[in-house]
């Protein structure tokens, strides 16, 4: 007898936490609404910990069936969910930062109308998620998929007066449409050829069959479907476009989304679906350039943006497309591993610049900031903490996991590898432009003459005297505008978070030291399970899947020695290819400010390529946007709705009216007519029935 | 004895005229004498098949049907009164309100 854990629990507990909010939150005060989301987002978090301490004692995978759901001839879907290694890490990870950024949350939206309607939308956000991490079938977990889309939209349009905010919201959700008819197709494709979306099912299926090499196989096609799902979830290439705009959303909400969470949705499809893309060798090296291309692109972008956030949005791009070129080279757990460091580190940078923003009054734009360091310590020391993590500087967590990738990608193949260390170069270039600009040189923002008259009183007294404002408004209870004194730090509750991050940011990365550098790469083995197949030496023709490997040989790699001393060399080149990359942005944005400028200058033309995106959004525009647009108008509105559908209707009933225009006037209201044909009637009648009496 | 042909040529006649009154003529008090020609017309047979059948609900149709056009007179008349207050005309062409 399996011990029962109530799984289901953990999402319930925030759905009901939105259906509380989002039925009655409107009649609740703020502390009523913001400890009700924080109440059941915490009680999820403290469900996953209690499943984490029995996770142990669990006979893996740990399926419970809650209810039936479809029985349709041989097919069953079941509501159920599935706990393993992978599922718990994301269980973790979802409730864990998901629950920081609550907390966060609720210091940052404090003064923002609609916010019940926030917690709201946050904690339905959770309930989808969870759905998704520990759907037991693709049917649930398409639920969850479609669910967390619809969070999204409707975060990203939070502030839906804005019509910015109102379009990023649509196109963020037509967008992913575009990859949830990939992954739709591929659930149809699974029903028909495997007659069920369990897991556990599919994948003992899909182990019997043998890996396919021809380009047009079935697993193949599911393994691309699913991709253009992942692609859509989680903004790779083509489908990358949504999530900058994205960054129109609230920062807490691009914190947890659309960086920690939910964008990590289509990774961590793919690491589940291990099965079907290891017998997919194609699908596999798809997975792994578009990883690898989606990393580069979008670094390059990073570079020019000037908005705060919208930097850390092409980070995030560039890191899931990391992710994506681990699962391509079929190191799923360095990728589910750097997706959990890359959820502490983003969420984190994304907070902290959501202090920054709040600091200085709403401004996002990197080039109106400078000079932060010492008004905002906090946040100035925990972002550095991120900054570092992300770049891949030991020993902070970026470093192990992006390394670790690296590695098993020069494993697969040497152009992966230096793609991967290019751009990782450029991540830390760009983060730590970030990171100069922001918070060194002299403040360039226009709100000096109001920070001048709380400067001289000193940081601490100016601190408190902010921190009395918010308390009486938040005694009050009532949306108060922003009470902007100047530059300040933010307030405990938004603090507290970014330092549990930037400590986990530190010390996420050290439960997975590879054995090279002496560790024992605990996540590795602890994941081992899931991804049986996922040996390093399985780099070269994915040559045994199904097989249960040994544990041991799957950190060693088939030669420890000579491997260990490559990979040492490798992890320095790739430190210093991040050393670089900070030295780099010391120079160009410290030392000699002035650089920046004459180097765009020199590129010209590549430089407006960059700073536009490539263009990439005009050309969808020309591309999908515009034929959509002009053939809707064209055709099915003035060609098909205006002259066929309505010219049927308008015609007719015009030619209702002619028709009944020459019949009315049989009516003429002239009595006497009528009585004449009354009469004429009658002596018709009268004449025929004369004429037949006389027969 | 009268041929019963002789009666229903008279009462043919009298509704034909009947009929042409009611046609033609456009003061409703015409157009109503009319009608009671016509009625009368009706009566002239049931009365001229009764005698000829030696049967009586010929002649007690009759009774009915005078009481009918005596009440219809009265209805009738009453409405033409009101007409002729409201519109100061009994040419039915001129009471016309309702035409489109």
């Amino acid at each position: 007898m399996m011990p029962n854990l109530n799984l289901w629990l953990i999402p319930v507990l925030p759905l009901i936490g939105a259906a509380l909010n989002g039925l009655f939150g409107k009649r609740l005060t703020r502390q009523a609404v913001a400890s009700a989301a924080l109440a059941f987002s915490g009680a999820a978090f403290g469900l996953a910990l209690f499943v984490a301490a029995r996770f142990s004692t669990l006979e893996l995978p740990h399926v419970e069936t809650v209810a039936q759901w479809i029985r349709a001839g041989n097919f069953r879907a079941d509501f159920a969910f599935y706990l393993d290694q992978l599922s718990l890490v994301m269980l973790l990870v979802v409730t864990g930062v998901g629950f920081l950024i609550h907390i966060y949350s609720v210091g940052y939206m404090w003064e923002e109308g609609g916010f019940y309607r926030f917690f709201s939308y946050l904690n339905l956000f959770m309930f989808f998620m969870l759905t998704l991490v520990l759907a037991n079938n693709y049917l649930v977990m398409f639920i969850g998929w479609e669910g967390v889309g619809l969070a999204s939209y409707l975060l990203i349009g939070f502030f839906f007066l804005r019509d910015s905010a109102a379009s990023a919201g649509k196109k963020a959700f037509i967008v992913n449409r575009v990859g949830d008819f990939g992954f739709l197709i591929a659930l149809f494709l699974l029903i028909k050829h495997f007659g069920s979306l369990d897991f556990t099912q599919v994948f003992q299926q899909v182990a019997s069959l043998s890996p396919e090499t021809a380009g047009a196989g079935l697993l193949t096609a599911i393994g691309l479907l699913l991709m253009v799902g992942a692609a859509g979830k989680s903004a790779q290439l083509p489908l990358y476009v949504w999530l900058p705009d994205a960054m129109e959303g609230p920062t807490p909400v691009s914190a947890l989304i659309h960086a920690a969470t939910m964008v990590t949705a289509g990774v961590y499809m793919v690491a589940r679906s291990h099965m079907i893309f290891e017998h997919a060798p194609i699908a596999l090296t798809v997975v792994a350039i578009i990883g690898t291309l989606t990393a580069l692109f979008a670094a390059t972008i990073g570079i020019a943006q000037t908005d705060i956030k919208k930097v850390l949005a092409y980070s995030t791009i560039s890191q899931l497309g990391y992710m994506f070129m681990a699962c391509g080279v079929a190191a799923f757990s360095a990728a589910i591993f750097h997706l959990m460091t890359h959820a502490f580190f983003k969420g984190l940078l994304f907070l902290a610049a959501g202090s920054v923003i709040h600091a200085i009054g709403g401004e996002q734009d990197m080039r109106k900031m400078g000079g932060l360091k010492e008004k905002i310590p906090w946040t100035f020391w925990t972002m550095t903490a991120g900054t570092v993590a992300i770049a891949g500087i030991p020993p902070l967590a970026g470093f192990f996991s992006k390394d670790e990738i690296l590695w098993r990608a020069y494993q697969a193949s040497w152009a992966y590898w230096l793609i991967g260390l290019f751009t990782a170069f450029l991540t830390s270039f760009y983060m730590f432009r970030l990171w100069f600009m922001t918070f060194t040189g002299s403040y360039r923002g226009a709100t000096k003459e109001q920070h001048a008259h709380a400067g001289p009183a000193g940081h601490a007294e100016h601190g408190t005297h902010l921190g009395r404002d918010q308390a009486a408004s938040r005694a009050a209870g009532a949306p108060a505008p922003h009470g902007h004194g100047g530059i300040h730090e933010s307030p405990r509750v938004m603090l507290v978070p970014l330092v549990i991050l930037a400590l986990l940011s530190v010390v996420g990365g050290w439960i997975g030291i590879p054995g090279s550098m002496g560790g024992g790469n605990h996540f590795d083995k602890f994941l081992a399970p899931v991804f049986h197949t996922s040996t390093p030496s399985l780099n070269t023709q994915h040559a045994t899947p199904g097989e249960v490997a040994p544990p041991e040989k799957q950190t060693e790699g088939p030669e420890p020695q000579t491997s260990r001393a490559t990979e040492l060399l490798f992890t320095g080149i790739s430190v210093f290819a991040a050393l670089l990359g900070f030295v780099m942005a010391a120079i160009f944005y410290y030392l000699r400010p002035e650089l920046p400028d004459e180097i765009a200058h020199a590129l010209g033309g590549f430089y407006h390529a960059v700073l536009n995106k490539y263009y990439v959004d005009e050309l969808y525009s020309i591309l999908f946007v515009k034929p959509v647009v002009d053939g809707s108008r064209r055709i099915l509105w003035h060609g098909v709705d205006q002259s066929v559908i309505d010219a049927t209707l308008d015609d007719s009933a015009d030619g209702a009216r002619h028709i009944s225009d020459t019949l009315r006037h049989m009516q003429s209201g002239n009595i006497r007519s009528y009585a004449g044909w009354v009469a004429a009637g009658a002596a018709a009648v009268i004449a025929y029935m004369v004429w037949m009496g006389a027969r | 004895m009268v041929p019963l042909s002789y009666y229903l040529v008279l009462s043919g006649i009298l509704f034909a005229c009947g009929v042409m009154g009611f046609l033609i003529k456009r003061n409703i008090i015409t157009i109503f004498m009319s009608i009671e020609l016509m009625l009368n017309g009706v009566n002239l047979s049931f009365v001229a098949f009764a005698a000829q059948w030696h049967a009586l609900s010929g002649q007690v149709f009759v009774f009915f049907v005078m009481v009918v056009a005596a009440a219809e007179a009265a209805v009738g008349l009453a409405i033409i009164i009101a007409v002729y207050r409201t519109r100061e005309t009994l040419n039915v062409d001129q009471v016309n309100l309702l035409k489109l």
